[in-house]
Formats: C-alpha cells, structure tokens, sequence
C-alpha cells in the first residue's frame, strides 16, 4: 500500500515544455507514473512527448480529469503555479522549485486554508511510491517497494536512507520530501497522520534537520495521538554553527532555537529512536522491525 | 541578507519610522564634520558591524565635544571589536554612526520575525528594551506581547494600539506607537525583510516612540526583486571564499575543524559534517555542490576548500541520482589532475553507475581513498587528517 500517490494517480506537469520539466516528465513516466498532460502559458495545443499541453491548469484539468500536478516552474511563478492548480481543484500539488520567498508561502498558505487542496514542498525532490509511481525528481531504481514510510525535508540525505532500507531488503510504502523552507505545504505532522492510517506502512523515517520546531511538534502529536508504528527519526546539523543558513532556507539556527539537540531530545522524550549517525538509519529500522 | 544598523536606520527614516539624526562616516573628519552638522552637544558614535554587543565590546561612546568626537571616533575606527558574536577573532571596524544624543525616558523592545509553526508574521513588543529578547523570552516569556499577522490584511490598527497599550505607552504616545508600528510593518512588508528588530525602541521626553537601533535582516529568495536592497550589501563582512562560492550558486560555509568535505544536496552535507564529528573529526566547512555535480561544479569546490589552510583531507560524498557517479567521478580526475590537491582525498560516490565511478577511480594514476560507504569516508577521511 502507499499514501498520496499510486499507479492510478492523474498527473500533469506545470512547466512541462521547460528544461526541468521535459528533463524530469520523461523520468517519470519511464518510472511508470501515469503523467496525462502538462501546462505551458502560451503553448496550448501543442503536444509536448505525445502529452497535450494545455495553457492553464483548468483547462488541463477539463480535458485531462488529473487529481495532482508537479510544479517546474522557476521561483517567481512558483505561488501563482501552486494557488492555479489549487484553485483548478488539483487534490494533490507538488512543488520542486527552489528559491520562493517565505513571504509569498505565508500568502500562498492562506490561500490554500480554502481549498481542498494538499501541497507538498516547495524545495523538496517529490513524492515516490516504490514500483507505482513518482511524482518528482528522485532517483527511482534506489527504491523498493515495501511498507516503511519515509518523511524527510531533504533531498540527497532521503536518498541516502532509502539506499540504506533497500540494501538491507526494506522496502519502501511512500517516500516524501517535504521541502527544506521554512514554509511548507505539508508537515511531519500531515504525513504522520497519513501513514498512521495506512494498513501498508509498518514504520516510518524521519528526517529533520535544523531550523524551526517542526520535528518537536511531530514529536508532541505522536505522543498525543498514539501513534504506534515503530519511527526512526535523524536530525541533519548536529555540527551547525548557530545563525548560518546551511543551503535550505528552513535551516538555521536562530536566536538558540532550532538546534539538533533539542529536537533529539524532544523526539527521545516520547520514546523514539534518534540515531546520531546518518549511517545507522537503515540498521536501527531492521533492528525495531525485529522487535 | 544583513545590513548595517545606519542602512537599517535610512531605510526605516525613509518610511516614516523616528530615528535619531544621524550620519555614517568612513573617516575621523567625516565623522567630526558630521557632527559639526548637528544642532546637538552630544553625540554618540557606534560602531558599524553586521554583530551585536557591540556597546560591550566598546564600539559604542558618548561624546561631548567635538574634540571628543575626533578623539573617540580615532579610537572606534580601525579597532578589532569583539563580541559575543562576532567570536574570539573579533571584527575590524570602517564604518562609523555619528548621531545626535536623544532624551531617553523608556527602554522598549519592537520586532517582527517569521513565525513558522503558525505560517505567518508576528509582532513581538516588550516592556524590557535593551536586553537580547532571547534572554527575555527563556526568562520572562510574559513580558513578550505578540500579534500575528493577517496575510492579507497586515497589521491593522486595532493590533497596534493592542500593542501600544500592552507597553503602557499614554497619551500621546499611544498615537505616536501606534504610527511607529503601522510603518515598521509597512518596511517589513514591502521590503521582504526575514528579520525587523528596534531594540532598543526608546520613548522620549516629548513622546516621541523612536528606534534608537535598527537590525533588519532580508529574505535571500526575495533579493531578486530587491535591487535596491542587494547594492548595500557591505562585502567586507563575508569572506571571500563564501562569496565566490556564492557567485557560483555554490554553498560554502567555513568551520574551524580541519577535514573539508564536499557533497552534493545540503542535508546530505550537514549529515556528512555530523559523521565526520562522530567519527572523531571536525568538519573544516560546509559544502553543498547541488543537485547537479560536474566536473566544473567539483573544480571549483576543491578550490574553494583549498582556500582554507586548516584543511587535511578532503572527504567527497556524492549521491548519484538524476547526476551519475561516472562523471562525477570523471570531475574529481580531471580537478585532481589539473589543481595540485597536496592532501588527502577520500571518495564516496554512491548511486547510479557508482560501480563505474569506482573502476574509473580505480584506473586513474592518481592518489585517491576509495570509501565503500558514508562511515567508511568520514572514518578514512578522518584519519588520514590525523596522519
């Protein structure tokens, strides 16, 4: 089973016909991910890898019947691209771009208070459901399909525990980067809730890093909501300097809050395993799975 | 991006913020000519450094003559200040804010910050200016007042009277607060700013509600529809390795440890930092490549950490996903071959076409440690800096 996203999931590309875009289409559907169309202001009715391109999302939509899209566009049309898709009913938003301002988010955010609408990133590789399909840019053949769930604000480091998983013979449900701003569409708490539900998903990694509190309050909500499949959690930047942006926008230690200890601690006082090393993911999920 | 308290303080007189009269000066006569220019028999002279504590320091004096002025301004100019954050190697001063005394009847506290559980923008006040409000809000959390910021409607003004009256602001004064704290979110907004703090924000004799300092920190991801705010960057507060990195699209931030590392994605890199502390190590920097590690993005990263004397060995950590390890490792011979790297290079390539990257490494005359997996590169890299 998986969360989100599965072989029947309807997807079309905002910025199909851009280099990103193209790049990563072909990726996807080579992954098997059942993409039926793209959006490129000015280049409706042209076709684009035998995929119709429409002008806006609605269009696409109409003609297409998607239910989730994914965002190459570069940042400063990455907010309307997202509040475009929500407001053309798209259930599911992807965004890859990197850069957008956090005041636009906090805009972007409210707007989506309305809608049905969930997001995804913005600054994140995507979402993958090993052997089904991929809504992203992340490296397909490191994943396996099984029921380990994974939640990370990182890129290559998601990619890193996921090899780790698959060496070992753990398979993988739904893997999901959340983006590494400090705005994001979707929380640790958001997917918590969704593999808390998920009959597929016996366990789940997280991985945070510096900045913000998201990683305290998973913390507080897995306590209060029970929930009971085993987590593995690794917390990036127990080496960071304080008041340095470490390349995520969302990473930062400021005013002393923020830090790695803090969130190990916060994550340890609710009994989750924290591994120091970013080597000892995948081993210590084998090791709970054993319990 | 950060500026300095005189570049905050035009920006806020600009859009109807009080400040003091003042006037930077690069030199002692600039300083004592602008002094000369005010109407005023104080005068004080602070330092300009993008860290705070600078008053402990002694970046901070009261002049009461213009010989004083010449005096104090000799001894501020060129002087090595250290703070609590400018660390143990301190700050070399150039720049001078020479400003008019100002009647102080209130010490206050105003700021604006990002408030990311709540996703939005929250105004902070508090009876307790002058003192870090981190100090304030882990001691006295109940001397903090927030509001939060409605995405579309911005501060309204019933928030800021709610914030003058929590300050036990009167009179008059409330007016004049409640038009410093409109405008002060006014700043914040339309220049994209990441941080907006006045502390301290000082009430005077007549009642004037007037930031007496000024820190504004900008949204890095904004600048691009910022010009104006990207031409006050001071470039002599950043070190030239970081910018060069930067002009790139590099990230690179120098540490004090001695094993240098370079890694694609920045999660990654701050894990591979981590591991390299707890294989007993310290990281010498960190270095994010990106997503898309060639051969040029490589040659100029080795460069990058060779800048940094300390450096010992150098442990190179890259995933391969949409980029292969192939040409990565291709990057690494050629960099290699054409830069004299003298110290030690261990080799991480894990991903698509890795068993490649590994017989290419292998093949080449050069001296490389290759490492089998994230523990084995930070551990070979370590040791072979300890050698």
């Amino acid at each position: 089973m998986s969360i989100l996203l599965d072989k029947d999931t309807r997807v079309i590309v905002q910025g199909i016909t851009g280099k990103e875009g193209s790049f990563h289409t072909e990726q996807m559907i080579g992954y098997g991910t059942n993409v039926v169309g793209g959006v490129t202001p000015g280049k409706g009715n042209q076709t684009h890898f035998d995929l119709p391109v429409f002008n806006t999302v609605a269009e696409a939509v109409n003609n297409t019947d998607a239910n989730a899209s994914v965002i190459f566009v570069p940042p400063p049309f990455g907010p309307d691209a997202i509040m475009e898709a929500a407001d053309a009913g798209v259930e599911l938003v992807v965004c890859i771009t990197e850069g957008i301002p956090a005041a636009d988010m906090v805009k972007v955010k409210n707007f989506l208070h309305r809608m049905k609408t969930r997001m995804i990133g913005p600054n994140c590789p995507g979402i993958i459901s090993p052997e089904k399909a991929k809504i992203g840019i992340m490296p397909g053949f490191i994943h396996k399909e099984g029921s380990i769930g994974v939640i990370s604000r990182s890129g290559t480091l998601t990619y890193e525990a996921v090899y780790q998983l698959t060496e070992l013979g753990i398979g993988q449900s739904t893997c999901v980067g959340i983006g590494g701003d400090p705005i994001i569409g979707s929380t640790f708490i958001d997917l918590l809730g969704l593999f808390a539900e998920d009959d597929g998903t016996e366990g789940v990694v997280l991985i945070g890093e510096i900045g913000g509190s998201a990683e305290e309050e998973a913390a507080v909500w897995m306590q209060k909501s029970g929930f009971n499949k085993p987590v593995v959690a690794f917390i990036a930047g127990q080496t960071a300097p304080p008041g340095r942006r470490m390349g995520h926008a969302g990473a930062i230690i400021a005013g002393g809050k923020g830090t790695a200890t803090d969130k190990m601690k916060a994550l340890r006082d609710v009994g989750i395993s924290v591994v120091e090393s970013p080597a000892d993911i995948g081993i210590t999920m084998q090791q709970q799975l054993g319990n | 991006m950060k500026i300095h308290e005189y570049q905050a303080k035009e920006i806020l007189r600009q859009n109807s913020v009080p400040v003091p009269a003042g006037t930077p000066a690069f030199s002692v006569d600039e300083a004592v000519k602008a002094a000369e220019a005010m109407s005023s028999d104080l005068w004080v002279l602070k330092a300009q450094i993008h860290a705070g504590g600078r008053g402990k320091g002694g970046g901070v004096k009261i002049a009461k003559s213009l010989e004083e002025v010449r005096e104090l301004a000799g001894q501020i100019l060129g002087m090595n200040l250290v703070t609590h954050q400018t660390g143990h190697e301190g700050k070399e001063v150039n720049r001078l804010l020479v400003e008019e005394g100002v009647d102080i009847a209130r010490e206050l506290y105003a700021g604006i910050v990002l408030d990311r559980s709540t996703e939005n923008f929250v105004f902070m006040v508090s009876t307790e200016g002058g003192v870090e409000i981190e100090k304030v809000a882990a001691e006295t959390p109940e001397k903090i007042v927030k509001v939060w910021i409605h995405p579309e409607f911005g501060l309204t003004t019933f928030q800021a009277r709610q914030l003058a009256f929590a300050l036990g602001l009167e009179g008059d004064q409330v007016k004049n607060g409640v038009k410093t704290f409109m405008a002060l979110w006014k700043t914040f907004d339309s220049y994209d700013c990441s941080l907006a703090e006045i502390n301290p924000l000082v009430v005077t004799g007549n009642g004037q509600v007037m930031a007496l300092d000024a820190k504004i920190n900008f949204d890095d991801n904004s600048l691009y529809r910022h010009s104006n705010v990207e031409e006050m960057r001071d470039t002599s507060e950043e070190l030239p390795s970081e910018m060069e990195a930067a002009s790139y699209q590099l990230n690179y931030i120098k540490l004090d440890g001695n094993v240098g590392c370079m890694v694609n994605g920045a999660g990654l890199a701050m894990a591979t930092m981590d591991i390299i502390k707890l294989s007993g190590g310290e990281p010498a920097n960190f270095l994010d490549v990106g997503g898309v590690a060639n051969p040029e993005t490589v040659s100029r990263g080795f460069k990058l950490i060779l800048t940094d004397p300390n450096v010992k060995s150098i442990l190179i950590n890259i995933f391969g996903g949409i980029v292969r390890c192939d040409r990565v490792a291709q990057g690494v011979v050629d960099a290699m071959s054409a830069i004299n790297v003298k110290v030690p290079v261990v080799v991480r390539l894990e991903g698509t076409n890795a068993k490649e990257a590994a017989t290419l490494l292998e093949e080449s005359s050069l001296d490389f440690l290759v490492a089998i997996s994230l523990k084995d590169g930070a551990e070979k890299a370590v040791k072979a800096a300890q050698e």
